[in-house]
């Protein structure tokens, strides 16, 4: 299983994390930057921090946490992740998007086995993974299971149609994590549908909330704990984040919702990155 | 010449013969899940609700979401039925259907109940005539669409079997029996019903028995109709296609759905690539209906014994 690793190891991955995000995005010339950046902590804390019980030598350990990038135009960095922690080929990341790679766009379980579920259709991935959960409590295994959302896909119905279905069946053994970096692809999230309030709307849907600072690793890792003693319901952290996180130039700039860096672009940020 | 026998005894639903079934392979398979849309009184989900309460999920009027939710389950090791409505189904979840199930090929049964329009009364807006063209455009999906009681019973435990997703269309009437306890089916092969030399009905649901019935008001003139019910729509029997077109030479199609994009066009499609001939097509001609009687409706919109015989002339007429 993996082990918990320190607050200081979190952060030097976080930001080898980041590294390959910029690079494999700047080499395939497409891609999702800034969402993918703003969810580094968040996957890192997951992964590597203790939370998620998971055996990259045994991927389909039956009693696993399961782990869904519901957004999943957020892919490189779960590649990126998924790398790091060994389920798949680190010296492939650049291959993203290319014909036959396992990388693909958007994250597909027919090329990397280890996914939980093949996402890219905006709002699907919290009605598949209260199944997992539900199919866990069933078979009385002490599964988790984690799913990240967009603040832009939870404009889809299906989410709060799933946040009544959760509720409802007291699936506590769920977190839904919202990367809230208030950036969509047509712009700012609160001038495309407004969101807000955001934390009273999930209470009203009747989850446990809890509002952090989505790059604080201490701040993860307290409300997983938080989350998994919670019982009755499930948990929805709103982390709060910033698209474009430790690049300069992407921070909260919309442009690199789906446009990746150019050549000089990825020197310039992998400058600020070291 | 013997003159062909058949009885049609009256018959149950193909929604309760699916229900029914349902509760049997709970029994015999604690995997077996069922998640339903509120409507389980009428999909007849209620009894393996009553049987199994802690393997029945009831989601809400939210079939997406239950869509996904069994999506989940059968990643886990599940084998969910979700079911709803045929046209709920397939058309309010149609991209949790093709994304959460269909393209990472997950272990998920769908069942279409109150398919076609002999629901009746209710209407338009809640009839599926275009259920199976939807979900035979799900690539990997089984498609099955029983005639009767003992077909639903055979077909709802071989997709339990099946790994794979399966779409199950039934219907809301009580339907004529077809078959004797003793048939077997088996995925992805035709049915002959009734064997015949000058032409060929090829139907499945509740056009089998109708099929049946101008087969043998056709005898009485001396024409031989073969009967072949297609319970699966996808994957195609070509070869019971192929030897049809061969061996009769024409063939009518009937269906209660869209003519567009169902069994028909996926018929006509096979007999292209093997044998080409004459054909005709009975169903729903780019129109919804309306609320009636069933058997109001199956008049009305063309879909009885009468229809099938009309066709048969046209396309005798065109074999010639």
């Amino acid at each position: 299983m993996m082990p918990k690793h320190s607050l200081e190891e979190l952060e030097q991955t976080a930001k080898r994390v980041r590294r390959a995000i910029v690079q494999m995005t700047g080499e395939a010339k497409s891609g999702h930057p800034g969402g993918s950046l703003s969810a580094v902590e968040i996957l890192v804390t997951l992964y590597f921090g203790g939370v998620m019980r998971h055996d990259p030598a045994n991927a389909h350990w039956p009693d696993r946490d399961r782990f869904i990038l519901s957004k999943g135009h957020g892919c490189p960095a779960l590649y990126a992740v998924l790398g790091e922690a060994g389920y798949t080929p680190k010296d492939q990341l650049n291959t993203l998007r290319r014909l036959g790679s396992i990388y693909q766009g958007h994250p597909d379980k027919r090329f990397i086995p280890a996914l939980e579920a093949s996402t890219g259709s905006l709002g699907q991935g919290l009605s598949i993974g209260l199944g997992m959960a539900l199919a866990a409590r069933l078979d009385g295994r002490p599964t988790r299971v984690y799913v990240v959302l967009g603040d832009g896909e939870i404009q889809e119905g299906q989410i709060w149609e799933a946040a009544m279905f959760g509720a409802h069946h007291k699936v506590d053994n769920l977190v839904a994590i919202v990367d809230y970096n208030k950036l969509q692809l047509d712009g700012f999230v609160k001038d495309i549908m407004e969101l807000e309030p955001l934390v009273p709307k999930w209470l009203a849907f009747g989850w446990h909330a809890i509002e952090l600072d989505g790059h604080n690793l201490a701040a993860l890792e307290a409300a997983f704990a938080e989350a998994a003693n919670t019982k009755g319901q499930p948990t929805v952290i709103i982390a709060h984040t910033i698209k474009g996180k430790g690049v300069s130039f992407m921070e909260n700039n919309p442009k690199f919702h789906g446009v990746a860096p150019t050549q000089d672009e990825v020197a310039q940020a992998l400058k600020e990155l070291e | 010449m013997v003159m062909k026998t058949f009885e049609l005894k009256s018959g149950m639903a193909t929604r309760e013969a699916c229900g029914r079934t349902l509760v049997e392979l709970g029994r015999e398979n604690p995997n077996i899940v069922v998640l339903d849309a509120d409507l389980s009184k009428s999909t007849l989900t209620h009894l393996f609700a009553q049987a199994f309460p802690e393997r029945f999920f009831s989601c809400g009027i939210a079939e997406a979401n239950m869509v996904g939710v069994a999506a989940g389950m059968a990643s886990s090791g599940k084998i969910p039925f979700c079911a709803s409505f045929s046209c709920f189904l397939l058309n309010k979840s149609f991209e949790q259907l093709r994304v959460a199930v269909a393209y990472p090929g997950v272990n998920v049964k769908v069942v279409g109940t109150h398919s076609g329009i002999s629901i009746g009364e209710d209407g338009p807006s809640q009839m599926s005539v275009e259920d199976v063209s939807l979900a035979c455009s799900l690539a990997g999906f089984t498609v099955l669409a029983p005639a009767d009681e003992v077909s639903t019973a055979a077909l709802v435990r071989a997709a339990a079997a099946h790994v794979g997703p399966v779409f199950i269309r039934a219907g809301r009437p009580k339907v004529p029996v077809v078959y004797t306890p003793d048939q077997r089916f088996e995925i992805g092969k035709a049915v002959e019903v009734i064997p015949g030399a000058d032409l060929t009905f090829v139907a499945n649901g509740l056009l089998v028995a109708e099929a049946v019935r101008a087969a043998l008001a056709l005898e009485k003139e001396g024409i031989s109709a073969r009967v072949l019910d297609f319970h699966t729509v996808k994957p195609l029997d070509k070869e019971a296609v192929g030897r049809a077109a061969a061996q009769t030479g024409a063939i009518v199609v009937a269906e209660e759905h869209l003519v567009d994009g169902g069994l028909g066009v996926r018929v006509a499609q096979a007999v292209a690539e093997q044998h080409p001939c004459p054909m005709e097509f009975v169903g729903l001609q780019d129109t919804y209906a309306e609320s009636g009687t069933t058997e109001g409706l199956l008049d009305k919109y063309g879909l009885i014994a009468r229809d099938l015989i009309a066709a048969a002339r046209k396309v005798l007429a065109r074999k010639r």
